[in-house]
């Protein structure tokens, strides 16, 4: 069975389609990616699925349980993680809360533990703490936790994103133009960042991208959107060589 | 000195009201990007519903049901006070705010007007436009300290809104709800994307605010007892003020643009005729917002992204 399937997936803003008969299936441990030129509809497909917006039309299904409808906080926590093509940090918070603000849910002391640092704050604390740590080490930012976001190179600050993301356990990571913005050295390490965490934690990916380089070389499956509408799906090479792709998106002079 | 430490003293105390209420101001246009005009009338309500809970816990004590002393009369008062107003913060917001959330903010502006429109009137049509009074619940004693008079009411006054203030900063500083407020304050759209619930950090955000009008309209019913259904309406805007001067969403800022509106206000009073002081002392404020547009605390934005 999928870990997400969406089918007939359709959306209006307003008078115009912004989605139309959207269908996607995503296997665990799955790495997948959608393509498309700008305005395409692919960051609305993953406001569509994440809850931002709630779909016209057509079901979602995450984990056997349909999500339509459901507020944002509500399909986070059913295992729907996400990052954003700009930068959405709290500016002036450290990286380490920025990961706590990520177990929100976790976190059950209330008041009187905040106050008075009842022994059940200390060990959630602790734990949090060792998490969130474990995870920024992973993606290579430890030494950052205790600054202040803004303060940071942005490749790092794009790392944040992603480790807050991954605090909130998802089964499944919706990754928005992970590098954009990024240098090729950035580049290179985002992709081998994204290689691990998908090889270490065992999660399935769903990533828009814009540079061929990374849909080539991470994703089993891709899918191209053109005006709202997927034109095509298949493998990498697949997708490089279909005639309709190649008009739409990457224009004709990219193929050689 | 001694006439200006008399004055001191009077401005510490005026500034506790002013930030007490500032701080709501503050919170809900950090955390939400909205002007809750309505706040003023929150702490209106508050002092009303102070007068409620402190006259039937002083018949209470006095029928014999109760064998309360005065001082706990007191402390009952403003925690049971604070929860009440509490609950009708988190109306308002539930009413008239959250369905508007992603409104135009002039619309949301409007609202909030108009509720503190329907507060006063509703108080009005409930309680009739005799002014009532708050039940004397500390019996005042005054201190001769190298000849500045500081009564009693006062430093209880100052330390309570202290304390509160305190207890706030801990607040946000401490549990999940305070730091989900603050990134709220920077970045509002996303938090729910790390699943926080955050109708339920708005109401909270309210309840907050509006506890802490409530505590300074029972703190006010203590040190000036007659109460009227206007009597939020200055309090409002003059908090608004505090709120902005301290910068969008700094609880500091707010803290200490109350105070500082409290100081002006009393240090003009004590130079000019009183007739002036509004205008001399808001003049001031002006041309420090002249200079600081963005208030002690705030930094310059420009627009708060959204998805």
């Amino acid at each position: 069975m999928a870990l997400l399937r969406v089918e007939k997936m359709g959306h209006d803003f307003g008078g115009l389609r912004a989605v139309n008969n959207y269908n996607l299936e995503v296997e665990s441990t799955q790495v997948r990616g959608l393509i498309g030129p700008n305005g395409a509809g692919k960051t609305t497909v993953f406001d569509l699925i994440s809850g931002i917006y709630s779909p016209t039309e057509g079901s979602i299904v995450l984990d056997g349980k349909s999500i339509v409808g459901l507020q944002p906080h509500q399909i986070a926590a059913m295992g729907l993680g996400r990052t954003f093509q700009n930068l959405r940090l709290w500016r002036h918070m450290t990286v380490l809360e920025h990961v706590k603000m990520a177990r929100y849910s976790k976190i059950s002391y209330g008041l009187i533990g905040a106050f008075f640092g009842t022994p059940r704050r200390k060990r959630e604390e602790e734990e949090i703490e060792e998490k969130a740590r474990g995870l920024l080490d992973l993606m290579g930012i430890g030494r950052f936790a205790d600054q202040v976001v803004v303060n940071l190179p942005y490749g790092a600050q794009r790392r944040v994103e992603l480790a807050r993301a991954l605090a909130t356990e998802p089964k499944i990571l919706f990754l928005d133009e992970p590098t954009a913005g990024m240098n090729p050295e950035e580049l290179v390490q985002m992709m081998e960042i994204i290689r691990l965490i998908h090889k270490e934690l065992g999660l399935s990916i769903f990533l828009i991208e814009h540079r061929m380089k990374m849909v080539m070389e991470l994703c089993e499956i891709v899918q191209a959107l053109v005006f709202g509408e997927v034109i095509a799906e298949g493998t990498p090479e697949e997708i490089q060589n279909d005639s309709k792709v190649i008009d739409a998106y990457l224009g004709r002079e990219a193929v050689h | 000195m001694v006439f200006f430490f008399q004055n001191l003293v009077n401005a510490l105390q005026w500034g506790s009201f002013y930030a007490l209420i500032a701080l709501g101001y503050s919170m809900v246009y950090g955390i939400l990007m909205l002007f809750n005009f309505a706040h003023g009338d929150i702490f209106m309500v508050g002092a009303y519903i102070g007068f409620g809970v402190a006259t039937g816990l002083v018949a209470l004590a006095s029928m014999g049901a109760l064998a309360l002393p005065t001082w706990l009369i007191l402390v009952l008062t403003i925690i049971i006070t604070m929860f009440l107003t509490s609950l009708v913060g988190m109306m308002v917001e539930r009413v008239a705010y959250r369905p508007l959330r992603e409104a135009p903010r002039a619309s949301a502006a409007i609202t909030g007007l108009m509720v503190g429109i329907i507060l006063e009137t509703g108080n009005l049509a409930l309680l009739g436009a005799r002014r009532v009074r708050f039940p004397t619940l500390i019996e005042s004693t005054t201190y001769d300290i190298g000849g500045v008079f500081v009564t009693n009411k006062k430093i209880m006054i100052v330390v309570v809104s202290l304390l509160l203030m305190l207890a706030l900063d801990q607040f946000v500083r401490r549990t999940k709800w305070g730091m989900a407020m603050r990134a709220m304050a920077f970045d509002y759209a996303i938090v729910p994307l790390m699943g926080v619930p955050i109708n339920t950090i708005a109401a909270l955000t309210f309840a907050v605010g509006s506890g802490l009008a409530a505590a300074a309209g029972i703190l006010f019913g203590v040190a000036y007892p007659v109460l009227d259904p206007y009597m939020g309406i200055v309090f409002g805007w003059k908090a608004f003020v505090a709120a902005i001067l301290g910068g969008r969403g700094s609880i500091l800022g707010a803290t200490l643009a109350g105070f500082l509106l409290g100081f002006i206000e009393i240090f003009v009073a004590m130079i000019f005729p009183s007739t002036l002081r509004d205008l001399i002392a808001y003049s001031i404020i002006l041309l420090i917002l002249t200079f600081r547009p963005h208030g002690f605390f705030g930094e310059p934005y420009s627009a708060r992204l959204r998805l």
